[in-house]
């Protein structure tokens, strides 16, 4: 068995009962990708995830590595490395006999076992805790150790079903850190599995969005970011700002005029419209500037409701002159109550098609 | 690690003794009085004036009574291993759940509710000379002669399975099912089949539950009355140590020496009670070391 894969192919539908969790998901990926599913829970990430790993059946589809079926063969065939949420370390072994549980398995020399468990655990920056239980490490270094044992098999492929989301938000950063260090020092083909858009797009050269066992989007982390599909990507990617808008013109390639609830709105588009079509204009909270005196398309009046202090920054509810309330994220001091002018820049705000519309 | 570790010792909290007291009074009345009383009773007997040992004495130099032990002990460690192996095989195979749970843990836990009583009138009429079993057995040509099933060893083995087996199963699956799954489910993609999957992850993490199973089993088969009467043989291959006690009670109406063997036969009980709490203990210590859920 090589050491990692040129391609992973499937096409998944699983049914629990009348449930439908998969309809017809589909990917190929490519060899030493990290590849992210991004949903949220009870989307089908982590169906999809194990479905691939070998660990419940797909009701139909089909899973085929470098263009060979394996979705007949037990997890134990795959040699796929897995970690899970919960770290799932085999708590009656210490910390040596966890990462050698599979080479034991293989029936390799004591001194080959040693050897790989001791590189492993440098590896995870973890030397001399061999004969440490589970029971004694924190969150964070069990999991070092749930990785350690993983990829102490060479896996082929390795996925990490929410491996971060039991860890404390410092621990996460850090442990986001190392999980990308050690897939990319040891080139390896990555799966990973997150509700967490700032992972997912800090860790992956390619995100896959879900919503309801479908696949709704897949790209590169700035095609996700900057060009998602529909609203429900663009919420997920932190646009919370979103005015149904009717469309008025064509202005230039991708770039439509609009009129959304009394504004007139000027941006861009990947999907395109027609004259007099239904759109949701959409921007983020940081994109929008405040700031009086300026002038040009999209600017408006107004009024503030609610500051939150995030330290570097203000976090304000407001009320458009129209009545349509916009959050924004500025450095600028506000204050409850004041007036204020605020530019969405048309390079930054964007036309989706509403919701029902082509995903 | 254990929370132990950390704390002092805690005060005296006397509402927490205030709320203990009535279950503290009611074992004291029910329990601790009796078998005190029990005790003392045993050491005065009937014939001899002042404290005395001459029931133990009498009891162990009596062929007739000490080989009830055997007899006890031949019944309860074959029947406890049974009851443990086969409740450890459908626990283990139902501990992610399959088709129809509900409707089989129902009828795998029926037994349970309707007595010992009913369930050996059952077993007499349906494993006897007479019964469907062995009709059928002989109406397919299997058998000439009917298997003497009842009024014997095999009888009491039966129905001893039939009353413990829907307890030990409950027991062993919510043991079992509380076992983290992707715990299993590394191992398999570890390359752990699920052969080596129970040898290897599973059973080492069971062993602390087998080991209550096995001790609560026991002491219920050690201590087989009803059942060796109605399905054994009461006077001869399953005189258990609680018949000798109850014949010396209610039809020798020797009170202290009825006591004495209820003494043997609960310190018999304690003493196996004993030994595998302690080896459970150093399995755990050995092996779940310093996990904080058990």
């Amino acid at each position: 068995m090589k050491d990692t894969i040129d391609s992973l192919r499937f096409r998944l539908t699983k049914r629990f009962g009348t449930k439908t969790v998969l309809r017809d998901f589909a990917l190929e990926i490519r060899g030493r990708q990290f590849v992210t599913f991004l949903g949220p829970s009870g989307c089908g990430k982590s169906t999809a995830l194990n479905i691939i790993a070998g660990l419940i059946p797909a009701t139909i589809g089909e899973v085929s590595i470098d263009g060979e079926r394996i979705d007949r063969l037990p997890p134990e065939k795959r040699g796929f490395g897995m970690v899970f949420q919960n770290y799932a370390l085999f708590p009656h072994m210490t910390v040596f006999g966890n990462i050698a549980f599979g080479l034991q398995l293989q029936r390799r020399p004591t001194d080959e076992i040693r050897r790989r468990v001791q590189e492993m655990l440098d590896l995870v920056q973890l030397p001399g805790f061999e004969d440490r239980y589970p029971g004694q490490l924190s969150g964070g270094q069990q999991q070092r150790i749930a990785i350690a044992r993983a990829l102490v098999m060479h896996p082929r492929l390795m996925l990490l079903d929410e491996p971060l989301s039991n860890l404390d938000a410092k621990l996460r950063i850090e442990m986001r850190a190392e999980i990308k260090r050690i897939h990319t020092n040891l080139g390896l083909t990555s799966i990973y599995v997150t509700h967490d858009q700032v992972e997912a797009l800090s860790l992956s050269d390619f995100i896959v969005v879900m919503k309801d066992g479908v696949l709704v989007q897949a790209g590169t982390p700035q095609e996700i970011h900057d060009q998602p599909v529909n609203v429900f990507v663009a919420d997920f990617m932190g646009f919370r700002n979103f005015f149904p808008a009717k469309i008025d013109k064509v202005s230039g390639p991708g770039v439509y005029e609009a009129e959304g609830g009394g504004l007139k709105l000027r941006g861009s588009a990947r999907h395109p419209f027609a004259p007099g079509a239904d759109a949701v204009a959409a921007i983020r909270p940081d994109d929008i500037l405040v700031g009086a005196g300026a002038s040009g398309p999209n600017v408006f009046r107004a009024k503030v409701d609610i500051v939150e202090y995030l330290g570097r920054e203000d976090e304000a509810v407001m009320t458009l002159e129209t009545g349509s309330r916009v959050y924004v994220r500025t450095p600028t001091r506000i204050a409850a109550g004041d007036l204020v002018t605020l530019t969405l820049p048309p390079e930054r705000m964007i036309f989706l098609p509403p919701d029902g519309g082509a995903a | 690690m254990t929370r132990r570790d950390t704390g002092e010792p805690s005060e005296l909290d006397w509402l927490a003794i205030a709320c203990l007291a009535p279950s503290l009074l009611y074992v004291l009345i029910m329990f601790v009085y009796p078998f005190l009383y029990g005790i003392y009773l045993s050491l005065r007997p009937i014939k001899v004036e002042g404290f005395s040992l001459a029931n133990y004495v009498a009891f162990f130099t009596d062929q007739y009574q000490y080989k009830t032990i055997g007899i006890t002990f031949r019944l309860a460690v074959p029947n406890t291993i049974v009851v443990v192996a086969i409740s450890l095989l459908f626990a283990y195979n139902m501990r992610r759940g399959i088709f129809l749970e509900r409707t089989i843990t129902t009828i795998l836990v029926l037994p349970i509710s309707l007595g010992v009583i009913l369930l050996s009138q059952g077993i007499l009429g349906f494993y006897g000379g007479k019964g469907w079993f062995n009709q059928i057995l002989q109406g397919i040509g299997l058998l000439e002669e009917p298997l003497v099933l009842t009024h014997n060893y095999i009888g009491v083995m039966l129905s001893l399975f039939m009353q413990q087996f829907p307890f030990c199963f409950l027991m062993l699956l919510g043991y079992i099912s509380g076992i983290d799954p992707s715990i299993e489910n590394s191992a398999r993609t570890l390359g752990a089949n699920p052969w080596t999957v129970f040898r290897r992850v599973m059973l080492p993490l069971i062993a602390p539950g087998l080991a209550i199973a096995f001790a609560l089993v026991f002491v219920m088969s050690f201590a087989t009355f009803p059942s060796a009467i109605l399905l054994g043989q009461p006077t001869g291959a399953t005189r258990t140590i609680a018949i000798a006690a109850y014949a010396q009670a209610f039809e020798q109406f020797d009170m202290p020496y009825a006591s004495a063997i209820a003494v043997i036969m609960g310190l018999f009980q304690l003493g196996a009670l004993l030994l595998i709490l302690l080896l459970r203990k150093r399995m755990i210590t050995a092996a779940t070391m310093g996990v904080g859920k058990r």
